[in-house]
């Protein structure tokens, strides 16, 4: 019950910021429309833990914002080996530990390693991610225990 | 400060982040076509997707100020930093599940991830 | 407004890079990571367009098309790795 009324709420804040029309009738019909949403996703058993975008913490938002320096850092980094007039690529394809519980956290660590350019995760098992790197320098595995220890840190429990 | 000043600013700032975003949008999609094979042009598609993308609509944003046009430009940056990296991810394992593999592969360790999947795909 | 149109001209310089990759191939994956760069790519022009036409409404068409965008490249790679879009692999066993 308390997933439904949280995923009304988001779902409505949403039409809120998406119409911008505040007349009665208008908000009535937006109203009944978020209503059917949270029907159909309760009838198709969707209600679980990811239902509900409470994983928007703090936290998550401060670690975004260290997210996003490092992903300019090796921006610039692969700009310069894309720049570079002898490209020194040597690609690596390596086996990246990953400590966190939840599969919520896999997937926030796998996706900030895609995010940050000259590493892409590949596949995952065994509690370890496969990491394609564009050069030596981007396989270090000093960046990706950083970021594992950060991603284990900001996660859901 | 008077208004015209605020909208120098305004102007000076947003025209900082649309010449960045230009300039790693077309070293992003130079890299696409010079880097050598598919797996090393994720990475270039990865420099236009992530920094390129966002600077641009960070510099749209400076420019909307606070209006429903920012409100909706801060979403359309949510879906892209959400799932540009998925769309990646998906690409680079289709290529690993089809065979593809790296030009000039210094270090392999794919085996210690999947184990048989590797080798069946080795194999064929 | 020569701000947007410079912005939206490097846009149109970076499209048409991508357009070479799109035809040069070689691999079906070079295509799809091509297809996927160029509708970011669009999404970022819609918005501009919106700006420079003085019409909000663009950067809802932009935000249809990132979500659009995604769901078919996804819509691709599923297609050609299993042959068909419907019944997913739903035990995960016909791999």
């Amino acid at each position: 019950m308390t997933k439904a009324v949280g995923l009304l709420i988001a779902l409505f804040a949403l039409w809120l910021a998406l119409s911008g029309y505040f007349k009665p009738f208008l908000l009535t019909l937006g109203i009944l429309s978020c209503l059917f949403t949270v029907f159909i996703a309760a009838r198709m058993k969707l209600l679980d833990e990811e239902a509900v975008p409470l994983q928007l913490r703090l936290s998550l938002l401060l670690y975004w914002g260290w997210l996003g320096r490092e992903v300019f850092k090796s921006a610039v980094a692969v700009s310069k080996v894309i720049l570079a007039r002898q490209m020194p690529i040597s690609q690596q394809l390596i086996a990246i530990p990953c400590t966190q519980k939840t599969e919520m956290g896999h997937v926030i660590f796998a996706n900030s390693i895609t995010l940050t350019p000259g590493t892409v995760t590949v596949e995952a098992g065994g509690g370890r991610f496969l990491v394609h790197a564009l050069t030596e320098g981007f396989a270090a595995p000093e960046g990706f225990a950083e970021m594992d220890k950060r991603v284990t840190a900001v996660e859901v429990r | 400060m008077d208004m015209s000043t605020i909208d120098l600013l305004r102007d000076i700032a947003s025209g900082i982040a649309f010449a960045a975003g230009a300039v790693f949008l077309l070293i992003g999609t130079f890299g696409l076509i010079r880097l050598p094979d598919v797996w090393s042009r994720l990475h270039a598609a990865g420099i236009v997707d992530t920094v390129g993308a966002e600077l641009m609509l960070v510099g749209m944003m400076i420019q909307a100020g606070f209006t429903q046009a920012t409100v909706k430009l801060l979403l359309i940056s949510l879906f892209l930093f959400i799932t540009s990296p998925t769309a990646t991810h998906a690409v680079a394992n289709a290529a690993f599940i089809a065979g593809i593999r790296p030009v000039r592969l210094r270090r392999n360790e794919a085996a210690e991830v999947i184990g048989e999947t590797a080798k069946k795909a080795a194999k064929s | 407004m020569p701000m947007f149109l410079a912005a939206a001209a490097a846009i149109f310089v970076a499209i048409l890079l991508v357009l070479i990759r799109l035809f040069a191939g070689p691999t079906l994956y070079d295509r799809v990571l091509a297809v996927n760069t160029f509708g970011t790519l669009t999404v970022l022009l819609l918005s501009i367009l919106g700006f420079i036409t003085g019409r909000p409404d663009f950067l809802d068409i932009a935000m249809l098309y990132a979500l659009i965008n995604f769901v078919s490249t996804i819509a691709i790679l599923k297609f050609f790795r299993y042959r068909a879009l419907g019944r997913a692999s739903a035990n995960g066993e016909d791999r």
